[in-house]
């Protein structure tokens, strides 16, 4: 009795494990099958190749792509927390009206769909001659982690210690300095769970990418893939497009297997408090 | 899971006042008071700047839009119609399958995803070697971009060279292969499935801190009275995980309304496979009618709106307790 259930619970996670992790396995397989081998169902290659992953660069500006991506959501996690330090430290740490209005319209605008915002967006980046260049997604990703960044960080540094601010008041620490001096270097930990957050939410970020570019060589990684062409209008490059996924999926499971404590702290303190 | 109350904080809300007089306070003191307060908003300053560039100013010229015949071409010529955007887009049948869609979307996949996560979060929740590791890869689907799992999901259910089409055909489920993403009906399962791979780990990782949270007495007691694994799960396990359950789900629904990415990569775009922002975002940008597309886009704002004061009251009750 006692091994049929333990033998039933190693089932069930090696159904959860399998459900999990094909997608993946397949799109390495499929990554790795050149020519008329990618339309058999084998459950490996036969003879491994890499050149779905050199046609990605050649065939693509993939390259560019990635860079694009890294600036973007780099430049975007940068903004992030320097606002967010600073308007958390308000929101956590202060006692004045309409702080809990305020906190509830942050909890607001993080929950806006992108699309309500899309059109006036558009005018606007035009009008700032954004349109179709980095900057236009810098600015409209804001919206995704500006207020999520200002709320994570508003749950943690409610749970600092008082008596440290307390002993920097008596000091005569200026607010400004026990931001700087006192709480940035004990949320260190707090800022790099919320900018890894932020990093991800704006390297996947579709939309805004889809409608604010034009170019091939200014668009994201996902609006890439979501893109590639074949040689011809008939002819999906499905080798390619795997080699893509992998390529920036690989990045991404190695972040996740670091961090992943605190992905998840963030995304609890994000969401279940709330 | 209320937050520990900052010591500061005199009460509920902190606006209200009580009508007392103020205990007497040193002249130093509240000084020191005035010069937080004017710090406060000093640091805030910058991000509401930027939080009215980005949310505020754009969502306002949206709604601006939907009452004019704004223009892709020529967005300056716009003409204020007063509510014919609006009435273009509830007389658009179109329109409507959208909402049916959207709504069957959420619906279907925030179940699947609660129950699915609840399945893995307390298979997760048990001591076993390797957990770590399994608990690391749950996570993964969630943080790799929904382009990037809608395209890996499609070629698995492309309808000729497909792994899902030869491994069904192979178990005899099926007798010919079909066509995953082409069909209405069978592309809404496709995107459906694809959602819910990708967004369980959210939910399962919601309900694990939930569960870790639990005492473990409780349990003690309910296995002293006897009650099995089962039993033990719907009247001791789930009544104590409502309140976190309710957010994490409220939350999803919210998310799963303005789904957008996966329909358009999965689906390409047909009217009868398409959420509402889909809907919106072809009005402005394909057919370039900027102002029935942000009337539309402002439709789907109230409807999320609505959701939304649902999240915050029951995030509001929780924050109470």
């Amino acid at each position: 009795m006692r091994w049929v259930k333990k033998a039933a619970f190693a089932v069930l996670l090696a159904v959860i494990s399998v459900y999990t992790l094909f997608p993946f396995y397949w799109a390495i397989v499929s990554s790795l099958k050149t020519g008329s081998e990618l339309f058999e169902v084998a459950p490996w290659p036969k003879e491994p190749a890499w050149g779905n992953y050199t046609a990605v660069f050649t065939a693509q500006p993939f390259g560019q792509n990635i860079l694009n991506s890294v600036i973007v959501a780099s430049a975007v996690v940068v903004l992030s927390l320097a606002l967010g330090l600073t308007a958390s430290f308000a929101l956590a740490r202060i006692q004045f009206r309409g702080r809990s209005t305020l906190l509830l319209t942050v909890l607001g605008v993080s929950m806006f769909p992108q699309i309500a915002v899309l059109s006036g967006m558009f005018e606007l980046v035009r009008w700032l001659g954004f349109y179709n260049k980095l900057p236009s997604l810098i600015l409209s990703n804001l919206i995704l982690t500006l207020p999520f960044t200002v709320w994570v960080l508003t749950t943690f540094m409610r749970e600092l210690p008082k008596d440290l601010e307390e002993a920097a008041i008596v000091d005569g620490a200026t607010p400004w300095m026990i931001v700087t001096k006192v709480f940035l270097p004990l949320l260190g930990p707090a800022m790099a769970t919320t900018g890894l957050l932020a990093f991800i939410s704006a390297w996947n970020e579709f939309l805004f990418a889809l409608t604010f570019s034009q170019s091939d060589n200014v668009r994201t990684v996902p609006v890439a893939i979501a893109l590639f062409s074949g040689g011809s209008a008939f002819e999906t490059p499905w080798g390619v497009i795997m080699a893509a996924s992998v390529i920036v999926t690989v990045p991404l499971v190695v972040l996740v297997l670091i961090f992943q404590r605190k992905i998840i702290s963030g995304l609890t303190a994000g969401a279940v408090k709330g | 899971m209320a937050h520990p109350a900052t010591p500061i904080n005199p009460g509920p809300g902190g606006a209200s006042a009580p009508p007392e007089a103020p205990p007497p306070v040193l002249e130093g003191a509240s000084a020191l008071l005035r010069e937080r307060t004017r710090a406060a908003w000093l640091f805030l300053a910058p991000t509401l700047v930027v939080m009215v560039v980005v949310a505020g100013w754009p969502l306002a010229r949206t709604f601006w839009f939907s009452f004019t015949d704004a223009n892709l071409t020529d967005m300056a010529a716009s003409q204020f119609v007063g509510l014919e955007s609006l009435r273009q887009v509830i007389d658009d049948p179109d329109w409507w399958t959208t909402v049916w869609t959207t709504f069957r979307f959420a619906g279907v996949s925030v179940v699947l995803e609660t129950v699915l996560g609840m399945i893995i979060a307390l298979a997760l929740n048990a001591k076993f070697g390797g957990r770590g590791i399994l608990r690391a890869a749950v996570l993964v689907p969630w943080a790799i971009p929904t382009v990037v799992s809608a395209k890996m999901w499609a070629w698995m259910f492309n309808d000729i060279y497909g792994v899902v089409n030869a491994v069904l055909q192979s178990l005899g489920l099926i007798s010919e292969p079909m066509a995953w993403t082409a069909e209405p009906g069978l592309a809404f399962g496709a995107v459906v499935a694809v959602d819910v791979w990708k967004t369980t780990p959210f939910m399962t990782l919601l309900i694990l801190a939930a569960l870790q949270m639990l005492p473990g007495d409780v349990y003690e007691a309910a296995r002293i009275d006897g009650a099995g694994p089962i039993r033990a799960f719907f009247q001791v396990t789930l009544p104590m995980l409502k309140g976190p359950l309710m957010v994490a789900i409220i939350f999803r629904i919210l998310d799963a309304l303005r789904v957008f990415d996966v329909f358009f990569v999965l689906t390409g775009g047909g009217t009868e496979t398409m959420p509402m922002a889909g809907y919106a975002r072809q009005r402005m940008f394909e057919y370039q009618e900027i102002g029935v597309g942000s009337a539309a886009a402002s439709l789907l704002f109230a409807i999320i709106a609505l959701f939304t004061a649902v999240y915050m009251v029951v995030g509001r009750v929780k924050l109470g307790d």
